[in-house]
């Protein structure tokens, strides 16, 4: 479902604050592959994520997602096969924007908008009902502003409208945590039902170690702007932090920081 | 200062006030829903100005010129648009440039001459300061309330589009939009195209206003078109929730402003003084939030 062919990227390259965020990243999700990633800061986990979305071009190799090449597409339209959810949560929704409009924006990704009206009331039914999974009672306050919404809330709206489209490819960039634990387990107990119903490919960064290794069927953790482990299937189900810190120091080849990875 | 010659003057500050509220929609729409200052209106405003003088006395149908002006106005607005999104200069500067160049371009469209009369006793105008206080429909006041609502509710419908749905999301949250499909440089480009051919279009009307197309005629406008935001927003923002009353309430704003500048030179205030008073007040006007959040934070740290 997606193929990432030997990427790098080095931002700022020739000044001062040059920075190669990606050496050689190559990794293959097959359709139905939810893949936790882990590593240190500046191991280059976002940079991988968002060179997936097209926030910018990279500077070799290139991205397939379900068999089209992506690597020169624009952000824009690389959303069509993308659903995206991201740390903070202001960025994943409209706040001046109400919670059925930011729906109906979602809605129409990877389609073209005209001079229809922006929302039908067949879809409002729709999302009713789509909201009504969530638990949190969003159905009766769907032209509510998104800004009064409080940060679990934003997160689990763009969640579902990530997925309100089937995505071929769902990204999560640590999108719980600036939650409190108690709304971050929530949101992320949402995100493994909805995957898992849905049955989408998803690739999601986390700072703990212990939802990478509970969550998904595949582990992938990153060093220095490269991939140092890749666990998948039994093996990662038998899978221990002890293991995984194992993995590290054998990939990496140095003592590991456990404070560091570790949040928690 | 007899208050007979405050009243005469009143429906004219009013007329103005419309006229003006038209430009500051336009400004709206750059300024609250793309999140942006676009300074290309100062120039735009006098090329629909302009265009519609020359065209009106080439014989042009005053629709048509009118029609021509807002033409104008988004061509200004694509080459703002363009120098912000293609060549990546700030939008603030890109307005500026293209004002800077507009200058040039409206003396060429005047005929190389500062100014042109346009005298309604020669052309068959849309409007005219001459009738301000007539008591017909050639009324200035009532042609352009009509024509603010009219252009309210063509604005109202098109930001409920999918389109216009689409570059509100573009000025709330460009990373969002981008994520969801949005091409949020497109939509810039046509958010600045659609704002200065509103621009333009309300300097076609007030060419015909006040009789004549001046070159200088957009001097200060954006000042004018943010007093006339803010001054709606402080007045009604409790009261107008709705989008088209938001909209609405621009226009009034703008009206309230040429109003109150009416009354000040009434008591007496030189002419020359008040672009100084316009500049002062809306400064005041935009540090109000600041300052008051800055209250807020230090009563909030002091408890």
């Amino acid at each position: 479902m997606l193929k990432i062919n030997h990427i790098a990227k080095t931002f700022n390259p020739g000044l001062i604050t040059e920075k190669t965020a990606l050496v050689d990243v190559d990794l293959h999700l097959n359709p139905g592959d939810f893949a936790t990633v882990i590593g240190g800061n500046g191991a280059g986990k976002s940079t991988m994520l968002n060179a997936v979305a097209g926030v910018f071009p990279v500077d070799k190799g290139s991205i397939e997602i379900d068999g089209v090449d992506v690597t020169h597409l624009p952000e824009y339209k690389r959303a069509k096969y993308l659903g995206r959810v991201f740390q903070d949560p202001m960025t994943g929704t409209a706040a001046s924007m109400q919670i059925e409009e930011n729906m109906a924006l979602a809605m129409r990704r990877g389609k073209k908008r005209g001079l229809r009206w922006g929302i039908s009331s067949m879809e409002r039914e729709m999302y009713r009902e789509q909201l009504h999974t969530l638990g949190l009672g969003l159905e009766d306050r769907m032209q509510s502003k998104v800004g009064l919404l409080s940060g679990g809330q934003r997160q689990a709206l763009t969640l579902l409208m990530a997925t309100l489209r089937t995505p071929k490819l769902l990204l999560l960039d640590e999108h719980t945590a600036a939650l409190d634990p108690k709304t971050a387990a929530k949101v992320l107990e949402l995100s493994d039902r909805i995957i898992r119903e849905q049955k989408l490919t998803a690739l999601m960064i986390t700072h703990n170690m212990q939802d990478a290794i509970d969550l998904g069927n595949r582990l992938i953790m990153m060093h220095e702007g490269r991939i140092v482990v890749d666990v998948s299937g039994e093996e990662k189900k038998k899978l221990t932090r002890n293991d995984l810190l194992g993995l590290f120091e054998q990939a990496a080849g140095q003592q590991l920081n456990s404070d560091k990875l570790l949040l928690s | 200062m007899e208050i007979v010659k405050l009243f005469n003057a009143l429906p004219g500050a009013v007329s103005q006030g419309l006229i003006w509220g038209l430009m500051a929609i336009g400004v709206y729409i750059t300024y609250r829903i793309l999140d942006t200052s676009d300074l290309t209106v100062d120039g735009s405003i006098a090329t629909g100005g302009a265009v519609a003088a020359i065209l009106i006395i080439n014989g042009w149908n005053v629709w048509a010129a009118l029609l021509a002006a807002f033409v104008a106005g988004m061509i200004a607005g694509f080459v703002t648009g363009m120098f912000h999104t293609c060549f990546g200069i700030p939008a603030i500067l890109s307005g500026i440039l293209t004002q800077l160049a507009l200058y040039s371009i409206n003396l060429r469209i005047l005929g190389n001459k500062a100014n042109v009369a346009l005298s309604v006793n020669k052309y068959n105008l849309l409007v005219s300061s001459r009738n301000a206080r007539s008591l017909a429909l050639n009324n200035p006041i009532l042609i352009l309330a009509l024509f603010t609502i009219g252009l309210i509710a063509l604005l109202y419908w098109f930001f409920g589009t999918e389109l216009g749905a689409s570059l509100r999301a573009t000025g709330a949250n460009r990373n969002m939009s981008r994520a969801q499909g949005i091409n949020t440089d497109k939509n810039v480009v046509l958010s600045l195209m659609l704002a200065n051919g509103i621009v333009s279009l309300a300097g076609a009307l007030l060419a015909q206003f006040q009789g004549f197309a001046d070159v200088s005629m957009g001097r200060g406008a954006i000042v004018i078109g943010l007093a006339a935001v803010i001054i709606g927003e402080v007045v009604f923002s409790k009261v107008f929730l709705n989008f088209g009353l938001k909209l609405l309430a621009v226009s009034i704003g703008a009206i309230l402003y040429y109003c109150v500048i009416q009354v000040v030179l009434w008591l007496g205030l030189n002419t020359n003084d008040l672009k100084l008073l316009t500049a002062l007040v809306v400064a005041i006007f935009l540090a109000t939030p600041h300052w008051r959040a800055k209250y807020m934070a230090k009563k909030k740290g002091g408890a």
